[in-house]
């Protein structure tokens, strides 16, 4: 790899051991996918992916605090994932007891490390950072060293900014020396299409379940999607990009998918249009059928399958305003039409707190207190990464929580049907 | 025995069990219950993942297309590492991945004493061959040989 006299000085040791051990990390990183070169980062802010103090953890805080010692720390401000504990939210008393004494007993501690490396304020925590209500959103063409999977593919896709799937920890070393490597997704051969994803559903494709077949297909690759714009429309409003948010997060949890262009709609598809598409890219066609088979073939892990919904988790990643307001409407409709006053099985809306501190001066927020429904900052997942919860039964309306945990995976409308007490 | 010629993405030399996923790996599910409850086999829990959920990854060697999920992928394997709950080594049939590099050249820079070579482009015929339980061994320059 080519480096500046500056890069090699500074892995030659001119501004100390670590941050030497630094700059070889991402040069190693680099190595490995033959990058020519590294390249600044241009965006205002940063994004991390670790957000929680988990025991278990403990090599990485460590080395957080190696870097502190050192006076390593980044000129950039970041967001950071969501918190993954909330009083809020309802847990049991064992519950409780684990997360505070054996699993999160780190948080603290790390959120302090969070703040001396440089956290955008207290309420950074949020997977959907781009959101306006946050307010780290990457220009189009800017670089980044961003991490968390959903938020680098809707940065790449709906936003046009350039980043590769990195890694927590990677994602604030390239922050700390202004560079990262020159390889994948940050080049225009990079984000060439390689494969053609026919869109023929006989009605509007389920955001997160179109998203888990497209991940699982492609893997890493970048998929080039006709016929979305049908159902979604050509223009990137509310709708749409909350659509994309949810779409990216499964292709990329589902599979590894970085970038995706939608045709129509998304600025390098709308830019370049077919001239996106890589030769001899292959071609996967996903109709009403394709769907109903992907859905079916999800494992369940509840040791009883019929067993009743203890928990509904809505909102990996975070909902938008506009989602919580939709999410509201339907939930007290459907109460109406169920002849019930509240929600039938406790339920959690997740939201960035910068989200749910506009949305609960609206009218809506007391609306959707009253239907039973509770809100919160928390990161489901990390709420449901223990064994408690394995054997609880959750349903979500994400396709993320259903990768990682034993949540079982319903379409919107299912959620809805089932928290409204439509259907037991 | 078959020898397969691969690219060197962190050195050493070992000899292993293989553990083989033919599905991409996802490290965040596959490490996340291991890790956090003390797992001491290390036992996969990665529910979509039928080739290896419930198996033992300690000191096997891990044979893989490539990994999937989370970008926290780099760092558990990081973390893995650190605590010395590791696979012996990691081979790719594919070009590695962004996350997996992460967590090999993490572990390589940063963890005291850890060997754990990082094979990749080992190509799809080696992934059709290897099958869980045979004898592998990782040289210095990328040869893996499966008996």
């Amino acid at each position: 790899m080519f480096l500046t006299p500056e890069q090699q000085a500074i892995l030659d040791g001119a501004k100390g051991e670590t941050m030497a051990k630094v700059m070889k990390t991402l040069v190693m990183y680099g190595d490995a996918f033959e990058a020519e070169k590294l390249v600044p980062i241009t965006s205002k802010y940063n994004h991390l992916v670790t957000s929680f103090g988990l025991k278990v953890m403990s090599p990485v805080y460590d080395l957080m605090q190696q870097l502190l010692d050192s006076g390593v720390v980044s000129d950039q401000k970041f967001s950071v994932d969501p918190r993954p504990v909330d009083k809020n939210v309802p847990a049991s008393f064992l519950q409780n007891f684990v997360f505070k004494n054996f699993m999160y007993t780190k948080q603290d501690f790390y959120e302090k490390q969070l703040d001396k490396l440089g956290l955008l304020d207290k309420n950074a925590f949020t997977c959907a950072c781009y959101l306006d209500e946050v307010g780290n959103k990457p220009k189009k063409d800017d670089v980044l060293s961003w991490a968390e999977s959903s938020a680098v593919v809707y940065a790449n896709s709906v936003l046009g900014a350039r980043c590769n799937r990195n890694s927590g920890i990677i994602d604030i070393m390239g922050s700390i020396v202004g560079f990262v490597p020159y390889f994948g997704l940050l080049t225009d051969e990079g984000r060439k299409a390689t494969w053609v994803i026919k869109v023929e559903t006989t009605k509007k494709p389920e955001a997160q379940l179109l998203g888990s077949a497209i991940g699982m297909k492609v893997m890493e690759d970048v998929p080039f999607v006709v016929g979305l714009d049908k159902w979604i429309g050509d223009e990137l409003n509310d709708a749409a990009c909350a659509y994309l948010k949810d779409f990216g997060a499964a292709t990329a949890s589902n599979g590894a998918v970085g970038l995706y262009h939608i045709e129509n709609l998304t600025p390098e598809a709308k830019e370049q249009g077919k001239a996106l598409i890589a030769e001899g890219a292959k071609e996967y066609i996903i109709d009403d059928a394709e769907l109903e088979r992907v859905q079916a073939n999800y494992p369940v892990i509840w040791k009883n399958p019929d067993a009743k919904p203890k928990l509904c988790f809505v909102g990996c990643p975070h909902l938008s305003l506009e989602q919580l307001k939709a999410w509201t409407d339907n939930v007290v409709s459907a109460l109406e039409a169920n002849g019930k006053k509240k929600v039938t099985i406790p339920t959690v809306f997740t939201a960035a707190p910068g989200v749910l501190e506009v949305f609960n001066k609206t009218e809506y927020a007391q609306k959707l207190k009253d239907a039973g429904v509770v809100t919160s900052y928390i990161c489901p997942l990390m709420y449901m990464n223990n064994p408690l919860c394995k054997t609880m039964p959750v349903i979500t309306s994400s396709n993320k929580l259903r990768t990682y945990t034993s949540a079982r995976y319903y379409t919107d409308a299912q959620i809805l049907e089932t928290i409204t007490g439509g259907k037991n | 025995m078959k020898q397969f010629k691969g690219r060197v993405v962190t050195p050493g030399e070992v000899t292993a069990e293989a553990l083989v996923t033919k599905e991409g790996f996802n490290t965040l599910a596959s490490f996340q219950m291991a890790l956090q409850f003390g797992d001491k086999e290390v036992k996969c829990g990665d529910q979509n993942n039928a080739d290896i959920h419930g198996k033992s990854m300690l000191r096997k060697a891990l044979c893989l297309p490539q990994t999937i999920g989370s970008t926290t992928g780099g760092l558990v394997l990081y973390c893995a590492c650190a605590m010395e709950k590791n696979p012996a080594c990691m081979l790719f049939a594919s070009h590695i991945d962004s996350l997996a590099a992460a967590g090999a050249v993490l572990a390589d820079v940063w963890v005291d004493n850890i060997t754990m070579p990082v094979i990749d482009c080992l190509g799809d015929e080696f992934l059709n061959y290897v099958k869980d339980g045979m004898k592998i061994t990782v040289k210095a320059d990328g040869t893996v040989e499966v008996e």
